[in-house]
């Protein structure tokens, strides 16, 4: 039985480190920008942080090593070199692919939900929560200790005071 | 009773949130262009590289715009679907062939057949952002004035080209004759 189970922890020791040597992919490299200026380097990486990959959707710009990304990568780069701001650029993308494209939607008809439903939903819990306390303190105790046990209750109450006083 | 009706209903509304959210594919973005004119672009002709495919090739009838590649699977399901409507004359096909080497393309359009009017050639995928394309295939319904009216995105299946493509190219064709 000690065998198996050593073998068992074994494993169970050596298989993180497998999966990491074989499965587990070079960690992303983070996209060169070819900017030698460390402002305009810091602007692109900042601005690739804020916009989605729109193939694997969960990563930014400035993570996903989808070949749409390195083009799109390139594309801000490019619009950067011909001397586009910001907004220039986060509005290009935005008129071709959306505002999906953008990790932190605009405020507008079709997103107020999506910004203040959160707070609405927290403001309606703390309504309810209060509403039940209040009701809970206001009702009276629906099943009172009848007056001989409540007699009793005192006595040995007192009794007990009455003890550890000693 | 309305202590149960209330968790009831929340439950209720969370179940259709839910199932919409189920029904909704994340993987097909709308695409904003559509309504919007059809951005310029001036590429070389897949077949011809001194020739040149612009904007202007697609005005004055009512066009498809099919973005396709040679290393793309569900291309080659979709070329079926496409040689017949070809072969039916209703509606001119224009390609944009995206990320692709020259010669595999042109092997493929030997392989696979050739629905197309002329290809332009996007070796580096530019045109391709300029038009939101995000994947391939992606075909685009251009009209007469060079409106971009529809965007498939995915292989046009035979139920998406009867119930969706021919039905709207028909109206645009109509109603470019009325103007």
């Amino acid at each position: 039985m000690k065998a198996p189970s050593a073998w068992l922890l074994a494993l169970l020791l050596v298989a993180p480190a497998a999966h990491a040597a074989t499965g587990g992919g070079p960690p992303p490299p983070t996209p060169t920008s070819g900017f030698t200026n460390p402002k305009e380097d810091a602007r692109y990486h900042a601005l690739l942080k804020n916009l989605r990959c729109l193939v694997c959707q969960n990563e930014s710009l400035q993570d996903s090593q989808a070949g749409l990304a390195q083009d799109l990568r390139r594309e801000v780069r490019e619009q950067m070199r011909a001397g586009k701001s910001n907004p220039d650029i986060v509005k290009y993308l935005v008129s071709r692919y959306g505002d999906f494209v953008l990790y932190r939607p605009p405020l507008m008809g079709t997103t107020y939900l999506l910004w203040f439903g959160p707070f609405l939903v927290l403001i309606a819990g703390i309504v309810a929560l209060f509403v039940l306390l209040r009701r809970r303190t206001r009702r009276p105790d629906p099943d009172p200790l009848p007056a001989p046990e409540r007699r009793r209750l005192a006595a040995l109450l007192r009794e007990r005071e009455e003890g550890s006083k000693r | 009773m309305v202590r149960y009706l209330v968790p009831l209903g929340v439950f209720a509304m969370l179940v259709a949130l839910l199932a919409v959210g189920l029904r909704h594919d994340p993987r097909k973005i709308p695409s904003p262009l559509i309504g919007k004119p059809a951005p310029e672009f001036s590429l070389p002709a897949l077949t011809d590289p001194a020739r040149r495919i612009t904007r202007a090739d697609l005005l004055g009838k009512v066009t498809l715009f099919n973005v396709w590649a040679s290393w793309c699977v569900s291309c080659r399901d979709e070329a079926k679907v496409l040689d017949g409507l070809a072969k039916s004359r209703v509606v001119p096909i224009y390609g944009l062939n995206y990320k692709d080497r020259r010669a595999a393309a042109l092997e493929w359009l030997k392989v696979f057949g050739d629905p197309y009017v002329a290809n332009a050639f996007d070796r580096e995928g530019q045109v391709a952002i300029n038009w939101g394309v995000y994947g391939v295939p992606e075909t685009f319904v251009v009209d007469a004035k060079g409106i971009i009216r529809y965007k498939q995105i995915g292989p046009i299946t035979p139920q998406v080209l009867k119930d969706t493509i021919l039905p709207l190219v028909r109206r645009l064709q109509q109603e470019a004759r009325r103007r």
